[in-house]
């Protein structure tokens, strides 16, 4: 059991960075490759389950707590919406993202994909929370 | 035919191979695991389609984060399904019904790569076109009055996050209105109770 358990740890640890990296790289880079914040913020929720997996879900809600995600999920919605509201308030229509200068069409789609990231991530993990955590005082996996 | 039809079959076959044994598999624990060997499937054929996009949504939510829900689920309530105790006619009946209405519907559509297809010739000019970086300046000369389309190499980003940003505003107040429904529904009661996690 116990071999069984460094096997993991040590599989899960060289796994974990290079998921959240993909998860950033896939956010960051979704208007030249495929990909977006939804895809981004599922990657990125993926190897937090992960962690929570192998470590225990006590470690992930100390890594990531709870009420910051319910926060954060709605913090997502709101960057969206509030950039569309940005664009109106320089005269524009809603979410015209010409509004922001010569780039702004760059900016709008990166702000605003940003913010769908982090309704997804958060959103995706507080699934997970309220899965797990209905469990038997919420044992690891 | 392309060279990549045998691939075409052969996905196609097993994804209907994987549904059938879903269907008749009374461990749902392995029938967990089968859904997500069909989500890979799914986005292989999403890839051979050209839609790399959907592929990979298909990938990290179909085999990623639901398969994950699903385990979750079945640590609550257990790895063998029950013996169904019901008739399983009326079932197969509409079930056959409804698929037999969406192949009706498909019959309307045009066939696949149709270059008269809605798809390819709307909005004008084609929003590739203007959008994509080897093509836009022919539309768009650098400093022409009027809108700027975005610049953006992968056009997919661009219709979702520029052309119909107010949808994709929609989805993710979806995405986050199912979030706050499911936490209600798993955690709310206890909360009241003062049981805080």
């Amino acid at each position: 059991m116990r071999e069984n358990r460094i096997l993991r740890i040590v599989a899960a640890k060289l796994l974990i960075p290079y998921i959240l990296l993909f998860g950033l790289y896939v956010q960051f880079h979704g208007d030249f490759g495929p990909g977006g914040g939804f895809q981004a913020g599922v990657i990125f929720a993926a190897g937090c389950i992960l962690y929570g997996l192998v470590f225990g879900l006590a470690a992930l809600r100390r890594a990531v707590s709870p009420v910051v995600l319910e926060v954060l999920g709605a913090v997502g919605v709101l960057v969206f919406a509030g950039t569309g509201v940005a664009t109106m308030a320089r005269g524009r229509n809603f979410l015209d993202y010409d509004a922001f200068g010569a780039h702004g069409q760059h900016w709008g789609i990166l702000v605003v994909e940003f913010g769908v990231g982090l309704a997804v991530t958060a959103v995706m993990l507080s699934m997970f929370f309220a899965f797990a955590g209905r469990g038997k005082g919420g044992a690891s996996g | 035919m392309s060279d990549t039809v045998l691939v075409d079959i052969l996905v196609l076959v097993l994804l209907v191979c994987t549904a059938l044994v879903i269907v008749r598999m009374r461990g749902i624990l392995a029938a967990v695991m089968l859904t997500g060997i069909y989500s890979f499937l799914g986005a292989s054929w999403m890839l051979i389609l050209d839609a790399p996009d959907v592929a990979f949504t298909e990938a990290a939510v179909g085999a990623g984060i639901s398969t994950v829900l699903m385990l979750g689920t079945i640590s609550l309530i257990g790895t063998q399904a029950k013996e169904p105790y019901r008739s399983p006619w009326l079932p197969l009946l509409i079930v056959t019904a409804t698929g037999a209405a969406l192949v009706y519907g498909t019959l309307d559509m045009p066939h696949y790569g149709d270059p008269e297809a809605p798809i390819q010739v709307y909005p004008r000019p084609g929003y590739v076109e203007l959008v994509h970086p080897d093509t836009r300046d022919a539309f768009h000369p650098p400093g022409k009055e009027g809108a700027h389309p975005p610049e953006m190499p992968n056009v997919v980003t661009a219709v979702l996050a520029s052309y119909r940003g107010y949808d994709t505003l929609g989805e993710t107040a979806v995405i986050f209105t199912a979030g706050v429904a499911v936490l209600l529904l798993l955690t709310g009661g206890r909360r009241r109770k003062g049981d805080r996690p």
